[in-house]
């Protein structure tokens, strides 16, 4: 029987004072999987983008739970986003969008 | 238990007392406990106390470290009789083999860095890393090339890590990791160093050590040897007085 595919919830803090729009991040995301790993380990990624909130410059991404360390390490190798420098941290890991909100709650 | 983390190697513009501020806030943000900047040799006294006020308001550790970059062997040797008792960390950029060769076997110097740049200037191998075994050095990675750097000349640098590392692992040399960063953009959280270190493959568990067990190995020690209580390793004084 097939297994059923386990996801993570990455919640990440973006450094940047300029505006950043959602498709811009995740398009930054996406070339530093492929850049690092190219089209094979993107494709295991399973990224996808659950939310943004540019006031509080945090995005939420979902991503294989196989492939976390490597969301990971991409995420911290990104430092432009087009000639904007930028730096994304890793606030918080989690196996679903509840406990991930709850644990970067103020 | 929890790790403590520390940064060996920051390097703001000393000049700009707005940037070494915001950097040291944002270690502290980052979580790291320590940090390391790196000031010029004839650094005054005065400037140090400056730094060290910003990083108790900051409630962040200190260390003063240097980074000398030696032509020769005597010149190397001549630094580190200069300038081993003033700083907390010395570090040795090899630019050449018979200075990587000197600073492997010295056991007053704590990290050995090679250039990221010319990978013809990497001295760590066999040879390096069982001197390094000997003393006390350990092998020095800056991540600032790492982001920085795209296309071949990162490959190259991968591979180039990856040799060390795996020569620094079979020789038993600690490895220390540290951001290298200039700027507050390219600090990193240490376990984003740690992620990074995956592209290497210097393994999880290595790559936490060397941004918080081995760091803080050096410190202890470095501090220990510093203090005037220190007489020799094992050695120290515990009482002075006539009755002693």
């Amino acid at each position: 029987m097939l297994k059923r595919a386990k996801r993570r919830y990455l919640a990440l803090e973006i450094g940047c004072e300029e505006p950043i729009d959602s498709g811009e991040l995740m398009n930054a995301v996406w070339n530093a999987v492929m850049k690092l790993y190219g089209e094979y380990g993107a494709s295991q990624a399973g990224l996808s983008m659950i939310d943004y909130d540019p006031d509080k410059r945090r995005l939420v991404i979902r991503t294989a739970h196989t492939a976390v360390e490597m969301v990971r390490t991409a995420l911290a190798s990104i430092t432009r986003i087009g000639n904007k420098a930028v730096a994304i941290h890793v606030l918080a890991v989690s196996g679903t969008i509840k406990a991930l909100y709850k644990k970067i709650k103020p | 238990m929890k790790r403590t983390y520390a940064d060996l190697h920051l390097c703001p513009d000393l000049a700009n007392g707005e940037q070494v501020l915001r950097m040291v806030n944002k270690a502290s943000k980052l979580e790291y406990r320590l940090v390391a900047i790196t000031v010029p040799p004839n650094f005054a006294e005065t400037n140090v106390k400056g730094l060290l006020n910003v990083c108790k308001e900051a409630k962040m550790d200190l260390a003063t470290r240097v980074d000398l970059k030696p032509r020769t062997p005597e010149e190397l040797l001549k630094a580190l009789r200069r300038f081993r008792r003033e700083f907390e960390i010395v570090a040795v950029t090899c630019e050449s083999k018979d200075v990587a060769r000197q600073a492997a076997k010295d056991r007053r110097v704590d990290l050995l860095d090679f250039s990221p740049f010319d990978f013809r200037r990497r001295f760590f191998d066999l040879a390096e890393a069982e001197l390094a075994s000997n003393g006390l050095a350990c092998l020095e990675i800056d991540m600032k090339p790492l982001l920085i750097l795209e296309g071949p000349s990162r490959i190259r640098l991968l591979s180039s890590l990856r040799r060390e590392t795996a020569i620094a692992r079979k020789f038993g040399v600690p490895v220390v990791m540290s951001s290298g960063a200039s700027d507050e953009r390219l600090m990193r959280k240490p376990q984003e160093l740690a992620a990074l270190a995956n592209l290497f493959d210097l393994g999880q568990k290595a790559a936490l050590d060397a941004v918080s067990g081995n760091p803080m190995l050096i410190m202890k020690r470095n501090r220990e040897k510093l203090s005037p209580r220190f007489v020799a390793p094992g050695i120290r004084v515990v009482r002075r007085g006539k009755d002693c």
